[in-house]
């Protein structure tokens, strides 16, 4: 196929995914995980429906803490407010197989009953591709009319992090045993949090959880917490339900204080820059992937020893960047 | 069979019927009373069941052990289109309403037999039925002699026939706990069951150490809602596995006779000895069934119930050599109670008690099982900070239960793949494979019975009282939502309102909520 | 320059994504486990849906997620029930995607379920080989 015909079937997948269909919707998502030829022109496609006003949810927290459970019952509550919920569920790919277990959909549409779009995106390796990959994937949820979006991570690793740290509004959930709020601070968690989720509310020890989370909250060990905002700490029991209609309340709450101070637009600007950031990045790796493959003179020098690697590099950077 | 007498054990040291009761609960075993020969059945409408019930007790057999199809263990009524359509009557019988459990239960005296409910999810009604047939034949509710399986924690570790989520679920069970233990003195409210665990892929420790975790979690929810050990602790039962390796399953069956008499001494206190003593069920493995040559299952099933005998069992069934293709046929079942009744009568293991006892390797094994159960029981017990109650909901909670069933699932599956674990038929001798009959001899239930059992309930439906039926739930509703309330009564009043199963169990989830699995793969 | 803004090159080993599920109320999903392993094992995204899926809930999860092939585990003889309710189901929605059914199937069975549309029945016992061999072949 020629690329232009490959544009031809990006849009009309598009065309048909924009008025309802799930199954071209699926497809298209698989066009920008796989950053596949068909998806060529994709995003200059979506750039037009895509405005950047839906409201993006990161929720993560350690395995066990009952994201999924809660996140079915949020797009419920989304659902409920008449508006149309899609989720990203990111879970790591192995790193022996490159294969992966998705199983975020289960609990998840176990609650929600098909009231959301979900999409289970593995990880795949190779740092950054998560990173180019959801925000396509964001940009095309919101083309065919859904919002707000929900990525859920697994708060485990750089890449996750980083990816939930996009969102306008980040939800941290912890609960008691072993995803508590110490684990949780170590691991960087809380520095990204909007709103903070204790769930397992009927557990004993969930009421420590709080506490702890209140002291750090005082002691500024949470780098979120401005004069102007400090996350709320909401008690839930996701296997019930109950406290998820406070999680969307705060939610909604956090993003008309960005849209009031302005920090709903610094939010965007930063998640673009970011992502052109990603982009250059892949592209320079590739580029040097590419360069090194077709065995350039400078390289040959270094491994003979008749130049240092670092002269090498510069002169091979000045051609590649020239 | 030469003859020559034999005393009734051998041995020194604490014997067979003495306190910790690793050589079995009685002095003689089998030579004062053989296990009983336990065969289970259910299908089709309660009518159809009802008539091998009949032909049980007319050869002699007192006790009658029901198996419920796959929409009455859900809780789900035979009329649901999603979710029954297809599975009404097949691997058991379908009991919707009262009328249905006044039908399988009709003509049989249910003050002189005992019987034996195998359902789990909904079993506060499948009880409330069965008392609401008894008080309507006038039975005494003290006379009343049975089991009812009822063991919600193993469903969500492995056989995965739950409804609600764990911490109700286990309100209901001692509710029903609290209820037989004041009126039904001859009802065992919990038979606590590892044998699922085992068929979900479980090591035999883990069976072992799981399953007793689970006992102790139920005497520990029992005693916080007000009731004495001693008062409850005889009528549990236990329900293990044989399984194919033959001195490690001896070997689970000994040690969960001492690590439960230990426990329930020194760690819950109970005095009477009826509470210290591990009484169980056994079953031969099912998952050890191969569709391929099946005729050579029972060889598998004669040595899996040998286990059984020799590892001290008070019951056993064994399983039908199709039952890897099918339901039994009635030949294969058959074969299955010859079996074991070759083990009791010919074979001479039932004239000694604990033939084994004292057996250097026996013993070392019987050990080595009760270590690593131990170190499940002390996993649990820091998970749930010094209660194995919370230890087992936490251990559910984040997939530890779930994912140790996996992980031994997976490496058994690995080492028949790689040949280092041996399975005739399977992955070695297998010349003969193509000999089966391809299934042509296989029981298939016909969709007639469904057709049949939803006329019965549109039946019901009709001429029943529709305002006494909301009453009834509106009253378990309100119960649901006190946690000082027991739950039995009113879903009595509700199965002599005719309600259905599912009516029931959809009232209690809108209080209690559906459990749904984690995906711990 | 639009041909410069694919960023890079056609990822043309994207894993093959598999929706696992079990249908109707049977619990046993030992093998449906082992299975999900195996396949990952294999370099195979596994959508895991688990056990008392619908007919709906499988449809919607192969058009959300874009899967390449449906695996079912079968138990208790209900697969002349359940598979041609599955192949109708996706049938009706359009979706082009084969079907894959492991469990114990008698002989008989095998031939009747190819001629409804089923691409392959793995067997209990089948190596990871086996079974990774069949879900490649049917997505072929």
């Amino acid at each position: 196929m020629s690329a232009g015909s490959e544009t031809r079937a990006a849009g009309e997948l598009l065309e048909r995914a924009r008025s309802g269909d799930r199954r071209a919707l699926g497809r298209l998502l698989t066009f920008v995980e796989h950053r596949d030829a068909r998806a060529h022109g994709l995003d200059d496609l979506v750039h037009p429906h895509a405005t950047g006003n839906a409201a993006v949810i990161g929720v993560t927290g350690a395995p066990g803490a009952g994201k999924s459970t809660l996140v079915g019952h949020l797009v419920k509550e989304i659902a409920d407010a008449g508006q149309q919920p899609a989720v990203l569920a990111v879970d790591p790919s192995s790193p022996l197989s490159g294969g992966a277990i998705l199983g975020d959909r289960i609990r998840m549409d176990g609650v929600a009953e098909g009231r959301a779009f979900i999409r289970s995106m593995a990880t795949r390796g190779h740092a950054g591709g998560l990173a180019l990959a959801v925000p396509g994937a964001l940009r095309l949820f919101e083309a065919c009319g859904f919002g707000p979006l929900v990525v859920e991570t697994v708060g485990v690793g750089q890449v996750e992090v980083d990816v939930t740290r996009t969102a306008d509004t980040t939800v941290v959930m912890v609960a008691p045993g072993m995803g508590d709020a110490v684990q949780a601070n170590k691991s960087g968690l809380l520095e990204v949090a909007d709103v903070l989720v204790v769930n397992k509310a009927d557990r004993p020890g969930a009421d420590d959880v709080r506490r702890d989370l209140e002291h750090m909250l005082d002691l500024g060990h949470i780098t979120g917490v401005t004069e102007h905002w400090r996350p709320e700490i909401i008690m839930t029991t996701a296997t019930t339900g109950e406290g998820a209609l406070k999680v969307h309340q705060a939610i909604q709450a956090h993003r008309a204080h960005l849209a009031e101070t302005g920090g709903l637009e610094d939010r965007r600007r930063s998640r673009i820059r970011q992502e052109v950031a990603d982009r250059m990045t892949r592209r320079l790796e590739d580029a040097v992937t590419a360069c090194l493959a077709s065995e350039p003179e400078e390289l040959a020098e270094a491994l003979q020893g008749t130049r240092t690697p670092a002269s090498a590099a510069a002169a091979l950077m000045e051609r590649l960047v020239r | 069979m030469s003859g020559v007498p034999v005393d009734p054990v051998y041995g020194d040291g604490p014997m067979p019927g003495e306190y910790p009761y690793t050589r079995g609960i009685y002095p003689e075993m089998y030579r004062s009373r053989l296990w009983t020969m336990r065969m289970f059945a259910g299908f089709g409408t309660a009518v159809d069941t009802n008539g091998r019930f009949k032909d049980i007790l007319r050869h002699g057999g007192t006790g009658l052990s029901t198996a419920f199809d796959m929409p009455t263990l859900m809780g789900r009524d035979s009329d649901d289109e999603v979710w029954s359509a297809g599975e009404v009557g097949r691997a058991g019988v379908a009991i919707d309403t009262l009328a249905d459990m006044e039908d399988l239960f009709a003509d049989i005296d249910l003050g002189a037999v005992s019987t034996s409910m195998t359902i789990n999810g909904p079993a506060i009604v499948a009880l409330a039925q069965y008392i609401a047939v008894g008080d309507k034949a006038g039975v005494d509710r003290a006379r009343l002699s049975g089991t009812i399986q009822n063991d919600i924690l193993k469903e969500y570790q492995a056989q995965k026939e739950y409804i609600f989520p764990p911490r109700p679920s286990m309100r209901i069970v001692t509710d029903m706990m609290r209820f037989t233990t004041a009126e039904m003195p001859r009802w065992h409210p919990v038979s606590i069951s590892g044998y699922h665990i085992r068929e979900a892929g479980s090591t035999a420790a883990q069976e072992l150490g799981f399953t007793l975790a689970n006992g102790f979690a139920y005497v520990e929810a029992a005693r916080a809602a007000g009731l004495d050990v001693d008062d409850f602790a005889s009528r549990l039962s236990f329900f293990f596995n044989s399984h194919s390796d033959f001195f490690e399953e001896i070997g689970k069956f000994r040690a969960a006779r001492r690590i439960w008499a230990t426990w329930m001494k020194e760690r819950y206190g109970a005095t009477s000895e009826r509470s210290l003593m591990c009484r169980f069920h056994t079953q031969t493995a099912g998952v050890s069934l191969t569709a391929q040559q099946p005729e050579i299952n029972i060889a598998r099933v004669a040595l899996q119930a040998l286990a059984g005998a020799l590892g001290g069992t008070q019951s056993l069934h064994t399983d039908a050599y199709d039952e890897a293709l099918a339901l039994p046929t009635e030949k294969a079942a058959r074969i299955a109670l010859r079996t074991q009744q070759i083990v009791a009568h010919e074979t001479g293991v039932a004239n000694v008690a604990d033939p084994l006892g004292g057996s250097a390797y026996v013993e070392w094994m019987t050990g080595e099982m009760e270590r690593q159960a131990a170190e499940i029981l002390d996993h649990l017990l820091e998970l749930g900070d010094g209660s194995i109650l919370e230890g087992v909901y936490e251990g559910i909670d984040n997939g530890w239960f779930v994912g140790g069933i996996a992980d031994s699932a997976y490496r058994f599956e690995r080492e028949v793949n790689n040949g280092t674990r041996i399975i005739v038929g399977v992955n070695a001798f297998t010349e003969g494979n193509d000999s089966d009959d391809g299934g042509a001899n296989l029981l298939r239930i016909e969709q007639d019975t469904e057709d049949l059992q939803l006329k019965r309930l549109a039946a019901i439906k009709h001429s029943r009282d529709g305002e006494a039926v909301s009453r009834s739930l509106e009253a378990i509703k309100s119960a649901a939502r006190d946690p000082a309330v027991n739950l039995v009564p009113p879903v009595i009043d509700a199965v002599n309102a005719y309600a259905t199963e599912g009516e029931i169990c959809d009232t209690l989830a809108g209080v209690f909520g559906r459990y749904v699995e984690q995906a711990i793969v | 320059m639009p041909e410069d803004q694919n960023d890079a090159v056609t990822d043309r080993s994207a894993p093959i994504r598999v929706v696992l599920a079990k249908l109707g109320l049977d619990g046993h999903d030992r093998g449906l486990k082992v299975v999900a392993r195996m396949l990952r094992d294999a370099g195979m995204e596994v959508i895991y849906l688990g056990l008392r899926q619908t007919t709906d809930s499988v449809i919607a999860a192969v058009e959300q997620e874009d899967a390449d092939v449906v695996g079912l585990s079968m138990h208790n003889a209900g697969h002349l029930a359940l598979a041609p309710r599955i192949l109708q189901a996706l049938a009706d929605s359009d979706l082009d995607v084969p079907v894959v059914i492991g469990g114990i199937v008698p002989e008989a069975d095998v031939d009747t379920l190819r001629d409804m549309g089923i691409s392959a029945v793995i067997h209990p016992g089948a190596s990871a080989l086996e079974v990774a061999d069949a879900v490649r072949r049917s997505v072929a």
